[in-house]
């Protein structure tokens, strides 16, 4: 029996792979009141075993885990696996899953690990995540990692906020733009009017203003202080490595809200798996990791010196700062963050016929014939290159595809095959079309036009294979996450479709996934952004049939 | 007035209790509310006789579609110690259109002259190009009908320094001369408030200017009691949001 201790945990966090890992059998997790301090501000918060994030749990393929979670808050807690396939009365969720974990009580929970990669774990209750109870899974493949590497980092991202996650909800309840210190002013009027003259900007503005949308409205949240593993850019985590090696960064974002755009300058990254599943290495300058997914890279740094690991908040509110470096205390240049991306009426929709507005929440005009250069993209500064092709995962037009800083090469879905396809391809056996639907001004969630609690969950049949279509109708960013059952991104490769447990759907956008149903029981579905979960973009997931689905709740 | 006192402590007592009901990842109904002064402020005259303390608040308790609002507003004459103006409201508010909402309830007179009561139904929301509207149709204790209207904007100058005019028209369709109101336009307000963010949103002091003008019957009947017709003020003020 291996406990884990707090003091455990920053051990097992800059713990260097390469050694036998434990075969861990059985977990003692405490949720707890932890203090965060972000470097910019100290506050209580949520953690696991004394800390935020909470220890990086190490497993092995193949083991069967005990996990005793024990609940030291006042209030009702739990743990959610996140990515990891298990019976559905593992998986954490209150009132789908489970009762949740009352105070005072330990659950236990149980299930074999029959997968491996890089995930993560968090609590699904009472906007605790949010307030920093989330943790990384590093699982060990059985037959050993495909990809080799000398050293590996775990670097978990969030968005540390000086609020607690209740008091932001409310406020974005009451004013969406609460937290929007990125809107348009009467300078940025006046500059447009010198760029595009005055006929151009106030046709601009009588659009947005018509729609009662703003083309700023990318992170609903800023104000916070990106953390690597806890840290802040100030305090600045350092992962080291020895000029030459090849090191494994498995980066998880567990923020409540927060895209990110990482670099390092200097080293090119090596993707070689997204969501805990191997795929073809490929090699990026610069990737952008949407809220609760996951990428493991490879770089190689030679020099021995500190290379920055620079991650810019989508909306440019903020960044995250860490440094590899080949001993503590070294730090290497800092880049300035890049201007922020305005969203364009290609991103509000407006660029491609059909769109159901009336369900989409707002009286918006019909389709008007855009001018993107009028539409403020000519204004973005991003420095696109012009034989960059456009990553067909945004809307054409998009003013929130990423653009590499050293105009190299961005991750793009399209570039994500699986290295090791869990499914035979065939036919989906039904299509089923998820509308992200919402209402900024009144920050509602929804998914077809219906929150949560009025909607009826979605039912599937044991053995089908589904084919989602997810129409993104609002003007935000949606990371959707399904529980227990794997997620095909439809990236047109077929059998080499990556395999992925959260997928990022860019406004105006349609992304397709497929989903072979082989786990019975109810789970559930959600938009990961916590605030938009919270406010209703989130269903039951309810499969019929298959095998035995008796009720076994843990032993606590 | 102790009759409203407690009405509003209970709707406070109530979005306390509420406050402590947790909320799941996945909340079936989040309940939550708010506290705005949209202005709390002193308001110097053009000569110091009749400065004045003004507020314009109001404190909501509901869910996404349903809302329970308070609404205070007061102008109180430091010089003669009186409420000019004190007039409360306790609406019900539902999510009728994406921007719109409807609103219905009472609302309390308590201005220096008589009391009165009104039935209340109006609208509130945000209009195209972002003009923040309210439209209230009143119908007093004595069956008079009156109507209000109520327009903000908000003019970013940078993200923290925020110029708002606003302007407000009361209209009665018939008279009271009691509390001297007649026939027809009888009140304007505009002003302009220059605010900066201070502490979040939560507190943001401002300067501003105010203008208000009584019209037609009702400016007469003011001239009769030796009142001023309009007024002039700076002011400075809190705007505060919780």
């Amino acid at each position: 029996m291996r406990k884990l201790q707090k003091t455990l945990s920053a051990a097992a966090i800059f713990a260097v792979a390469g050694g036998a890992p434990a075969m861990a059998d059985v977990y003692d997790i405490k949720v707890e009141r932890v203090t965060i301090d972000s470097g910019d501000f100290k506050r209580t918060g949520v953690g696991f075993n004394g800390g935020s994030p909470g220890p990086v749990l190490r497993f092995t393929e193949g083991e069967q885990v005990t996990l005793n979670v024990t609940n030291a808050l006042t209030e009702s807690t739990s743990i959610h696996w996140h990515g990891l396939i298990l019976p559905y009365q593992q998986d954490g969720v209150p009132t789908i899953s489970f009762d949740g974990i009352e105070p005072g009580e330990t659950f236990t929970y149980s299930f074999p690990i029959i997968q491996s990669g890089t995930y993560w774990y968090h609590s699904h209750s009472n906007l605790q995540e949010p307030e920093g109870a989330f943790g990384a899974i590093v699982i060990t493949p059985k037959g050993g990692e495909r990809v080799q590497s000398d050293r590996e980092h775990v670097l978990v991202l969030n968005d540390a906020h000086p609020h607690t996650s209740h008091r932001i909800l409310r406020n974005l309840k009451m004013m969406p733009d609460y937290y929007n210190r990125k809107q348009r002013t009467a300078g940025d009027f006046i500059e447009d009017v010198k760029k595009l003259g005055l006929e151009a900007t106030l046709s601009d503005r009588a659009d947005w203003g018509q729609m009662r949308m703003m083309p700023t409205d990318i992170e609903d949240l800023q104000g916070f202080t990106p953390l690597i593993n806890g840290k802040g850019p100030e305090q600045n985590w350092t992962g080291l490595f020895k000029p030459g090696e090849k090191v494994r960064l498995r980066f998880v974002n567990a923020s409540a809200m927060t895209y990110f755009d990482v670099r390092i300058p200097g080293l090119k990254f090596t993707v070689v798996q997204a969501d805990g599943n191997d795929v073809e290495p490929v090699e990026v300058d610069e990737f952008r990791i949407g809220v609760a997914e996951t990428y493991d890279v490879i770089v190689q740094p030679d020099e021995d010196k500190a290379y920055t690991i620079f991650a810019e908040s989508m909306g440019r509110s903020a960044f995250a700062r860490g440094t590899l470096a080949t001993e503590d205390g070294m730090a290497g240049f800092v880049p300035e963050l890049r201007a922020a991306p305005l969203l364009t009426m290609a991103d509000m929709g407006m660029s491609h016929g059909g769109m159901d507005h009336a369900a989409m929440g707002h009286d918006a005009p019909a389709a008007v014939p855009v001018d993107h250069e009028a539409m403020g993209h000519g204004a973005m500064n991003h420095g696109k290159m012009a034989d960059a092709k456009p990553d067909s995962f945004y809307a054409p037009g998009s003013g929130l595809e990423p653009v590499a800083a050293n105009g190299g090469k961005v991750l793009s879905y399209n570039d994500l095959r699986a290295a090791n396809p869990l499914y035979e391809d065939r036919e989906a056996t039904r299509e089923i079309e998820l509308r992200l639907t919402g209402n900024m001004e009144r920050y509602m969630w929804s998914i077809n036009g219906v929150k949560y609690g009025d909607a009826e969950p979605v039912r599937l049949k044991y053995g089908e294979r589904v084919r989602f279509k997810f129409v993104n109708e609002t003007m935000m960013t949606h990371p959707m996450h399904l529980h227990g059952m794997w997620t095909i991104l439809d990236v047109g490769a077929g059998q080499w479709n990556p395999i992925k447990h959260t997928v990022s759907v860019p406004p105006g956008s349609t992304v397709y996934t497929e989903t072979e149903v082989d786990a019975p029981g109810q789970w559930a579905f959600h938009c990961h952004l916590a605030y938009h979960a919270a406010s209703g973009m989130f269903r039951k997931i309810v499969v019929e049939g298959g095998p035995d689905t008796a009720d076994k709740p843990g032993r606590g | 007035m102790a009759r409203k006192i407690r009405m509003a402590s209970a709707a406070f007592l109530v979005a306390l209790a509420l406050q402590l009901a947790p909320a799941s990842a996945q909340e079936k109904d989040f309940i939550f509310y708010g506290l705005t002064f949209e202005q709390f402020e002193y308001r110097a005259g053009a000569d110091a006789s009749n400065d004045a303390l003004a507020w314009d608040g109001d404190a909501f308790i509901g869910n996404d579609e349903w809302k329970l609002r308070f609404t205070s507003e007061a102008e109180f004459d430091l010089k003669a110690e009186v409420f000019e103006v004190l007039e409360h409201q306790l609406v019900v508010q539902r999510l009728a259109t994406d921007f719109f909402d409807v609103k219905a309830g009472i609302r309390y007179d308590a201005s220096i002259g008589p009391n009165r009561w009104f039935a209340v139904i109006g609208a509130h929301g945000l209009a195209q190009q972002w003009f923040e509207l309210d439209a209230d149709l009143f119908l007093n204790e004595r069956g008079n009908f009156s109507a209000r209207l109520d327009a903000d904007y908000e003019l970013l100058l940078t993200n923290r320094l925020i110029l708002t005019p606003s302007a407000e028209i009361d209209l009665s369709f018939g008279s009271d001369p009691a509390i001297g109101v007649d026939d027809g336009l009888v009140s304007a307000e505009i002003g302009a408030r220059l605010s900066y963010d201070l502490i979040d949103r939560a507190v943001s002091p401002y300067l501003g200017v105010h203008y208000e003008r009584k019209f037609g019957g009702t400016a007469d009947s003011a001239r009769d009691e030796g009142e001023a017709v309009d007024a002039l003020y700076v002011v400075a003020g809190l705007k505060m949001i919780f």
